[in-house]
């Protein structure tokens, strides 16, 4: 039995102990907001936090985040900066397909957390990791400025 | 693939086909017989097909539902894949029915091509930036017919004359008696009027939706994990599996481990088809681990020996031998011949893969007297026919529920893998979700097909081009797809030359030939903007590298052979202006231009770009103009040009898909490389107020402006002319 | 390659070894031992290729003088060993010679295997022969002159094989004895850590020092502070030898990755100590790169790699280098960083590298065919300025040499 700690909420799961935590959060948690893009940590669709620090999840085996708290885009918009990027992303109008999103958002947010007044060269190194394959990225980077003054 | 559904009628299609006027303009473009028009032939208010119709209320055509309690639901004929389409269908149908957006629901339409078929397409498909074109009047003809009724059923109930009547917010009100009806109070009196024959369209000037810029109806559930993509159905007793086919086309499935893979805790079930296996199990990871336990061993078959090499090598072969003429004006080989300077140029562009972030995935279920399908497709007809086909089941025994789309690209044009998700489906007694893995994406998409073209054009001593041939050797995408698009007894495919048979320019003498040539062992497929996407790099390339030939700026080389083409001028004056076109740039840095005409818009692009001494390109600065005739939301039409540019860009970059051993060599992004932030420069859309032009398509403009525009910075930055994508394989590095 | 299995035990049971004529019980303790050998002999990784059975042989190595394939050393008999005696089994392990009196090449390391007791030599046999026969012969190999002629071995043999057996130190605790036997005669670490002589012969007065082998560099084992593993503790060397990562060392990759994969991971833990026993008493050498200074990155280093590592590398590394998908994607103190021309990194770049480990398979794939050389170069040597604290020196045109060498058809090191 593995302990997962997603949102506030504790899970008693019964997973084979390498399985990485997305497949945990779609599949057994019904929790379908965080995306597969790639399952190789190349995309970044797939971004959580493991203790405030966002993570790729699709190659993050469930013994390592046992009992650890885990927040996912379902859960980022109540927190302080969650909400801010969120609402910056709607203002912005930064979504197309929308399907890189959840990771765009749940990295946004922990850049903000560390750095609340990012500069350019600070928002494309930490969003490096987060392809977006409609482009969305010059909306990206206004979005998390106007986040950052909200 | 059965490209004739229910609803279209084979005669149509023929008809389409003949009035193509290029890319996928299959049929013609009729006001008044369009969409909304077939949709009340089928029968209107009560008709039958269309959602909800066995409700109480008003459903005065295909895309309107009103009930009693004054829910007004839209029926989006066009599927979403984030190009925002959806928004912008509503606010067609919400300007005239005069609705406010925040008073819809928007629904996607059932598989219906007699009710949903779009009258560019010819049939229910969203693609070829035909959107927008195919709803701009028959949408609002929609819209407007159901006010007309809603305002004379008020008019009915007050005695009093419609004309004195005014709809605004979902009410109608009658401003001398200070009365008001909602339109759920209106609705089942609505239903009983006559339908209007001929309705009267708002005055442009009156527009309170059209043309200003409208917040995303999809947008709110996709920034906060609740929108329901394909990728993401839940139901009942639901399981998931993924699949493997064979790494060479045309291959067979000799043997796989069954057991091992049965005893990978969390597999339920192995299902093997002739050219592929598929683990089913409670969650992904057990399926994929139960695939690769799986250990499979395939016959390669007859492609095994198919490389890039041997498929760029036939291409080579098929382009040294006579096409079938897409365009003739006078005779430019002798012009060239004669010609004071020519140039004789090979451009090659690869195959690439869509890619789409959302991988594909199909959710079905078969059962003995039915089926549902649950996936997000360009082609809900197309799907539902792929499903009857496998299962033998009737198609009205089948429920297609299209879900809004992580991105398409025209991958989701083709039903390949619904296809295959249906034989699959067929051995098991319960839903299934199949996900292919980035991998299988990857290696098993269909391909934008590789062209390999040729050009040759002269210029007198002036300077001036006295010809330009133009050959363009590659698969037909059409042909496959909608035979009945191809031209001149089958041999053209229009869309194979489209960008290059009708430029921007005038050009004195002009050739363009296309010869079909089918790559050994691979499918071809839409891939954003096709046939522009290939042929505006080319001929916008050699317009450069003529320029620069003649000792002329690009931007007045062009000036010059643009005076009949006010539309065109105008972009790209626009795009140069706010460039700084004439404004120095540091040594390595440069600026490049390109202009197109294609999907009935306008634009032109000048990128600013450096290339560092080891021929690293870093693009620093897009500006992007366009004139699409009327705008419907201007924010839709910036953030399409921004991502377009983009998704172009990368293909410049990156983008290419090769083979050996007939297997391809890509498999994920690690090896087909996706243009990341850090990379993407600043773009500023520039959009030309033109409601009177004709209106043109917006979703692959952007992408097909890329390429060449950045070729040709390249060549300004570094004096380097770049004729085969992509870039930065190393070509520049190796001074 | 086409494969046919056929009933291993069937041929097995007709075979020639003493094994056939043991009780059961005898023989399968005989065969359990033999494989627990086999795995701390690491044959395996050497006698299968990639898509084909396990020990059915097939591998190309790439050496200075041609490319050789690993024969098959499955029970069959035709293509494999199914026809070896006791006494012809043992002598291609002690002397290099194989059955008909061919002589072996030294990418077998027959010059180590040489220390190998009879005993132990004939449990590997027994355990062979236990497995199911694969029917598949491995490409013919192409030497160059004048190593393609075979008797030329004789003459290495007499300067580089010393063929006798192990002899244990008197001086010496039986757990360092049994940490020599391991290091030097089972796992036949020297091949690979130490130089090699003018004619490929190992260079013993250097023993450990560390040496390139095909495109990887095998790191320094003496005592030596800088280039060796004096710093490490011996938990870290523990940890490292059966998992294939130390916390502050990073992780093992390529040929390294596999010695951990198919042969250390299984050794027993007291094994794994008398091993560690021994390496601590190799004298120190001071040759090879260093390994890499204690380094707080730095997250306003301005340099381009910097957002080339961000992009392609952070999603497992993390911007830090920490890692965080998982304990092997921490480059903290990674040997690899010490290096300025990367040689490894590069490999890894160029070939990937993967892991099998308790907690799943651990990947790294090639990055090779979507960025640059000079993007790649960038990359490195950001990674060794950040978190090795020294200054990378790699270059483009080094970045093409390894991609070339990867693009050969014949594939050094992974053979994938
Ligand atoms: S799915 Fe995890 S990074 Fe792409
Ligand atoms: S919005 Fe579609 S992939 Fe980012």
């Amino acid at each position: 039995m593995i302990t997962l700690l997603v949102n506030g909420e504790s899970h008693q799961v019964d997973l084979p102990p390498d399985m990485p935590l997305l497949w945990a959060l779609r599949d057994v948690l019904g929790l379908t907001g965080t995306k597969f893009g790639c399952g190789i940590a190349q995309c970044g669709a797939c971004t959580v936090h493991v203790a405030g620090e966002a993570v790729r999840s699709c190659l993050l085996p469930l013994a390592s985040v046992s009992g650890r708290p885990i927040t996912t885009i379902e859960a980022i918009g109540a927190t302080a900066n969650g909400a801010k990027v969120q609402k910056a992303w709607l203002d912005t109008e930064v979504v197309q397909c929308g399907y890189c999103q959840s990771g765009q958002i749940m990295s946004a947010t922990a850049l903000l957390d560390r750095v609340p007044q990012p500069t350019d060269a600070d928002i494309d190194t930490a969003m490096a990791g987060n392809i977006c394959r409609c482009g969305t990225y010059v909306r990206i980077r206004k979005a998390i400025h106007n986040a950052s003054q909200a | 693939m059965n490209a004739i559904a229910p609803g279209t009628s084979r005669r149509a299609l023929l008809k389409g086909g003949a009035a193509a006027g290029g890319g996928l303009l299959l049929g013609m473009f009729l006001p008044g017989l369009a969409r909304v028009a077939v949709a009340q032939d089928a029968g209107g208010p009560s008709g039958s097909g269309g959602p909800g119709t066995a409700a109480a209320g008003f459903a005065p055509n295909a895309y309107i539902r009103i009930d009693p309690a004054g829910a007004v639901t839209l029926i989006m004929p066009d599927t979403e894949s984030g190009q925002g389409i959806w928004t912008s269908t509503a606010m067609l149908l919400a300007e005239e029915l005069e609705v406010g957006m925040d008073q819809v629901k928007l629904q996607a339409a059932p598989p219906d091509n007699k009710l949903y078929a779009s009258p560019l397409l010819g049939e229910q498909a969203t693609g070829g930036s035909a959107s927008t074109r195919a709803d701009w009047i028959p949408l609002r003809k929609a819209g407007a017919a159901a006010r007309t009724m809603l305002i004379q059923a008020a008019a009915q109930r007050w005695s009093v004359d419609p004309a004195t009547c005014q709809a605004s917010k979902a009410m109608v009100t009658h401003a001398e008696s200070g009365r008001s009806l909602s339109y759920g109070e209106l609705a089942d009196e609505a239903g009983r009027q006559p339908v209007p024959k001929d309705v009267k369209l708002k005055d442009p000037a009156t527009f309170r939706l059209i043309g200003t810029p409208q917040k995303r109806l999809d947008t709110p559930a996709k920034v906060n994990g609740t929108a329901v993509f394909g990728i993401d159905m839940k139901l009942p007793g639901l399981k998931i599996g993924t699949v493997s086919a064979s790494p060479v086309r045309g291959g067979r499935l000799v043997s796989i481990n069954e057991a091992a893979a049965r005893s990978v805790p969390g597999v339920q079930d192995v299902v093997r088809l002739d050219d592929a296996y598929a683990v089913i199990g409670d969650h992904m990871w057990a399926a994929k681990m139960g695939l690769q336990a799986a250990a499979p061993v395939w016959d390669d078959g007859p492609n095994a020996g198919v490389s890039s090499a041997s498929l760029t090598q036939a291409l080579d072969a098929a382009s040294r031998g006579d096409g079938v003429v897409a365009k003739q004006k006078g005779d430019p080989a002798s012009a060239i011949k004669s010609a004071a300077k020519s140039i004789d140029v090979v451009y090659e562009l690869p195959f690439l893969s869509h890619a789409p972030m959302e991988p594909i995935n199909t959710t079905i279920h078969v059962r003995p007297d039915g089926a549902d399908l649950w996936v997000g497709t360009q082609v809900p007809v197309r799907a539902l026919m792929a499903v009857a086909h496998e299962t033998g089941l009737p198609p009205e025994k089948i429920q297609v529920h299209n879900q809004i789309m992580g991105g398409a690209f025209g991958r989701r044009l083709d039903v390949d893998s619904i296809t295959q998700a249906a034989r699959i489906a067929r051995h098991l007694d319960y839903p299934v979700k199949l996900i292919w893995t980035r991998e299988e994406d990857i290696q098993h998409d269909l391909f934008r097909p590789f062209y390999y073209d040729r050009i040759s054009a002269g210029l007198d001593a002036g300077g001036n081009i006295v010809g330009w041939t133009h050959k363009v050797t590659g698969s037909s995408v059409m042909a496959r797809w909608a035979p009945p698009g191809m031209k001149e007894g089958g041999r053209l495919d229009p869309d194979a030359v489209e960008g290059a048979a009708e430029t921007p320019y005038d050009l004195p003498a002009h050739r363009v030939e296309y010869v079909r040539a089918e790559p050994q062992g691979l499918t071809t497929a839409w891939w954003r903007g096709v046939g522009p996407t290939h042929n505006v790099f080319v001929v916008e390339s050699v317009m450069d590298e003529l320029a620069s030939a003649a000792g002329k700026d690009p931007v007045s080389f062009r000036r010059g052979l643009l005076g009949h083409n006010p539309r065109a001028l105008a972009v790209l004056d626009l795009a140069v202006s706010k460039s700084g076109w004439n404004q120095s740039l540091p040594h390595g840095r440069g600026r490049g231009v390109a202009l197109q005409f294609a999907f009935g818009s306008y634009v032109a692009a000048v990128l600013d770009a450096e290339v560092a001494a080891d021929g690293t390109v870093r693009i620093h600065r897009a500006d992007v103009a366009v004139d699409c005739g009327p705008v419907v939301n201007p924010d839709t039409i910036r953030a399409q040009l921004e991502g377009g540019l983009i998704f172009g860009l990368t293909m410049a970059l990156y983008s290419e898909i090769t083979l050996s051993n007939g297997r391809v060599d890509q498999s994920n992004f690690h090896d087909y490389r996706m243009m990341r932030i850090n990379e993407a420069p600043v773009v500023e859309v520039h959009v030309v107020d033109n409601p009177a032009g004709s209106i043109g398509g917006i979703g692959e403009t952007g992408t097909a402006i890329a390429a060449p525009a950045l070729a040709n910075a390249i060549f300004a930055a570094s004096g380097r002319r770049l004729r085969r994508i992509p870039f930065a394989t190393g070509q520049l590095a190796s001074a | 390659m086409r494969m046919i299995l056929k009933a291993g035990v069937a041929v097995a049971a007709l075979g020639f070894g003493a094994a056939a004529a043991m009780p059961a019980s005898a023989q399968s303790d005989l065969v359990k031992r033999g494989e627990y050998l086999t795995r701390a002999a690491d044959c395996q990784a050497c006698h299968s290729a990639a898509g084909g059975g396990a020990f059915a042989g097939g591998r190309a190595f790439t050496l200075p003088m041609g490319v050789l394939y690993s024969p098959n050393i499955t029970p069959d008999a035709e293509t494999g060993i199914g026809r070896y005696t006791d006494d012809e089994f043992v002598r291609v392990l002690h002397s290099g010679v194989a059955r008909g009196g061919k002589h072996l090449y030294p990418a077998m390391p027959y010059n180590s295997y040489t220390l190998m007791t009879r005993d132990d030599a004939l449990a590997i046999k027994a355990y062979l022969f236990s497995l199911p026969a694969v029917h598949a012969t491995a490409p013919a190999n192409r030497m160059s002159f004048p190593y393609n002629i075979r008797a030329v071995m004789i003459g290495w043999n007499l300067l580089n094989n010393p063929d006798h057996r192990f002899t244990p130190d008197a001086n010496a605790t039986p757990e360092r004895n049994r940490g020599a036997y391991l290091v030097e005669a089972l796992g036949h670490c020297a091949q690979c850590h130490t130089p090699r002589t003018a004619t490929q012969g190992l260079d013993t007065a250097r023993a450990y020092a560390g040496a390139v082998q095909q495109g990887w560099n095998a790191y320094n084992l003496t005592s030596d502070a800088a280039h060796g593993l004096k710093n490490w503790s011996d938990a870290a060397l523990e940890q490292y030898l059966s998992t294939g990562h130390a916390d502050g060392h990073g992780p093992a990759s390529g040929p390294m990755a596999e010695a951990v994969q198919y042969s250390l991971h299984y050794l027993t833990p007291s094994d794994i100590h008398a091993m560690v026993v021994y390496l601590r008493g190799i004298p120190a050498q001071p040759d090879g790169p260093e390994a890499p200074l204690p380094v707080v990155a730095s997250q306003s280093n301005p340099d381009p790699g910097r957002q080339l590592f961000a992009e392609a590398c952070a999603g497992c590394h993390l911007p830090s280098g920490e890692g965080r998908q998982s304990a092997w994607a921490s480059l903290r103190g990674d040997h690899s960083l010490g290096d300025p021309s990367a040689t490894n990194m590069l490999q890894v770049l160029a070939h990937g590298s993967q892991i099998q480990t308790d907690q799943g398979l651990m990947f790294m794939h090639a990055f090779t065919r979507a960025y640059t050389d000079p993007e790649l170069a960038e990359m490195a040597n950001y990674a060794i300025t950040q978190f090795g604290g020294r200054q990378g020196d790699v270059t483009a045109q080094q970045v093409k040499a390894v991609r070339d060498a990867a693009e050969k058809p014949e594939k050094i090191g992974s053979g994938s």
